[in-house]
């Protein structure tokens, strides 16, 4: 590595334009989010920055604490079935040979690189009343009914538009996010130790449970902030899958720039969820240096 | 414990419990996909029962002008991201890699940020910046893309330069140096010697920045004007309104984009990182 004033003018050359550009459009509309947020509207189209709090005081009020509450929770359920549905599939991939590894991860990235908004809909698709789901469940009733069950006839469920909506949604699209980092610290665990667990008696799951859980913590907690984090922030799922009042943070913060015309206190509420983001993320980088180099990359 | 013995204790991936999970999470991930792919085949509006095979939803796509001008603007929106996301890209993770300076920390943890921060609060700023130096909303079709474009290379090319700079990690310092000692110059070196070693890097950061750009709706949303319509953002209000063989037709044909663009960034990658990972 070289200092840069050995070689200004090479330096400057590829220095300068990411700099500029990312200063110019990314620090610089983070900023002005970050001025607004102590905003107040005045008049139809002006927003005065006046250093008021007010625009964080208006996050306190039960309503809107519902919805934040709700956003943590609902994140926090996906997140937990999410580690749950994960962490036998990253046990698997860390004992399969390399070939069948290769191919399971590929498999669990394939969907990650689809369209988000596909996905929700191929949900969608899925899930509505007159869906596959609902389809299936009615042919099997006209079965039953034909045998002379008296069931009468079939009302079919309405899977869309509520929380659990979201909290499948949210799970489906974040899946992949809880993979990857159990795999790379199931991937590091010394097997020794297992198959030490084995020999002295211990039954597969007492060893998943007392051997490889405590020591894939570190991964384990990398999976649940790196899942967490989106899943919070969503702003689809919760759009397309949830009814019309089951808000997240996200769809709430939109609602305040193309409906209600609040920006001051919508960008207040796009600074509160990213200081929660880089709040986990800074708590994400503690675990990985507790426990060695444990990444998604 | 000793009911299958034919198994050795540590191949977990033989176990058929094991095996059964994975098929349900795979179906999980899959089924809603495929499901959607097969009936946008489907000879029937209805879009539930299998009534034969067809192409016409997606010549439906294709003669329906505000579709097929949506896929057009996002297929421009992805390749303009794509150029210049990669000429940011490179350079960032050539200077991080090659120079120390002054704040080099602070840069090199903010361009983490574009992919850290909720795609929301980008998309507010955004929405809020072009506000603000009043970027005007009426220009001629392909310059009023441009906001677009610019949310887009700002997101993108923090990813293009983790990849290539996870490329320069294996370059060998001793080569840039015979160069220059061989009499090239700083720029020839540059061009001669390390972009060919980044090359694998910089296609597959490309293609990501191409995938990325195709996908986003949530900043596309905030950053267009009201008269520019992408893609995503014309499926949006699509999916909002009804599910349709149509909307199939077009969504698969973006899914077998991505699957290109994905396959290719793979071969090229397939050198360098993910065999240091596995």
């Amino acid at each position: 590595m070289q200092n840069w004033f050995e070689n200004k003018r090479f330096f400057w050359a590829t220095m300068l334009a990411p700099t500029v550009w990312f200063l110019a459009f990314f620090v610089a509309p983070m900023a002005l989010v970050w001025a607004y947020s102590f905003g107040e509207n005045a008049g139809p189209v002006n927003i005065a920055i006046t250093g008021t709090f007010g625009n964080y005081a208006k996050a306190f009020r039960p309503e809107i604490l519902q919805v934040l509450s709700d956003s943590v929770v609902l994140a926090l359920i996906a997140t937990l079935i999410c580690l749950v549905l994960a962490f036998p599939v990253a046990i698997a991939m860390t004992f399969a040979d390399d070939k069948t590894k290769s191919w399971l991860l590929l498999l669990i990235m394939l969907p990650f690189w689809t369209n988000l908004l596909i996905r929700t809909y191929a949900l969608i698709a899925m899930m509505r009343t007159e869906g596959f789901i609902n389809f299936t469940f009615a042919f099997f009733h006209n079965i039953a009914v034909s045998l002379g069950f008296n069931l009468g006839d079939y009302v079919p469920m309405e899977l869309l538009y509520n929380k659990s909506a979201i909290v499948i949604g949210l799970v489906y699209v974040h899946l992949p996010f809880m993979v990857l980092p159990l795999y790379a610290a199931l991937d590091k665990l010394d097997r020794s130790l297992i198959e030490a667990s084995l020999d002295l008696g211990a039954g597969h799951l007492t060893t998943m449970w007392k051997i490889v859980v405590p020591l894939a913590l570190p991964g384990i907690a990398a999976g649940l902030v790196i899942t967490f984090i989106p899943a919070m922030g969503a702003y689809l799922t919760p759009d397309l899958l949830g009814g019309p009042n089951d808000l997240m943070i996200a769809t709430l913060i939109e609602r305040q720039f193309k409906r209600a015309n609040d920006w001051p206190f919508g960008s207040a509420l796009s600074f509160i969820l990213m200081y929660v983001t880089l709040i986990f993320f800074a708590l994400r980088t503690f675990f990985e240096a507790r426990g060695g180099k444990v990444s998604a990359h | 414990m000793s009911k299958k013995p034919q198994r050795a204790p540590l191949e977990y991936s033989k176990s058929f419990r094991l095996r059964a999970w994975i098929f349900g999470v795979l179906l999980f991930l899959y089924a809603p996909l495929l499901i959607l792919i097969a009936f946008s085949f489907n000879d029937s509006k209805r879009n539930i029962v299998w009534k034969g095979f067809t192409f016409k939803w997606y010549v439906k796509v294709f003669e329906n002008d505000a579709l097929r001008e949506a896929l057009f603007n996002s297929l421009i929106i992805a390749v303009l991201c794509t150029i210049f996301s990669v000429i940011l890209g490179a350079l960032a993770a050539f200077v991080l890699w090659r120079f120390k300076f002054p704040m080099k920390g602070l840069l090199e943890s903010g361009l983490n940020l574009p992919i850290v921060v909720p795609e929301i609060c980008m998309g507010v700023g955004v929405l809020m910046f072009f506000n603000k130096i009043h970027w005007p909303n009426d220009l001629p079709w392909p310059i009023s893309l441009s906001q677009i474009i610019i949310a887009h290379i700002t997101f993108s090319f923090p990813f293009v330069a983790v990849v290539v700079r996870a490329r320069l990690e294996s370059f060998n310092k001793e080569l840039e140096a015979a160069a220059l000692d061989l009499g090239a110059s700083q720029w020839r070196a540059f061009t001669d010697v390390i972009v060919p070693h980044m090359t694998p890097g910089l296609i597959a950061g490309a293609l990501l920045a191409f995938t990325l750009s195709l996908d986003d709706f949530v900043i596309t949303f905030f950053a267009s004007g009201p008269g520019t319509i992408t893609f995503p953002i014309k499926v949006y209000s699509m999916v909002r309104f009804s599910v349709t063989p149509e909307v199939n037709a077009a969504s698969t044909i973006i899914i077998v984009l991505t699957l290109i663009a994905t396959a290719v960034a793979m071969k090229f990658q397939d050198t360098s990182p993910n065999k240091e990972n596995a």
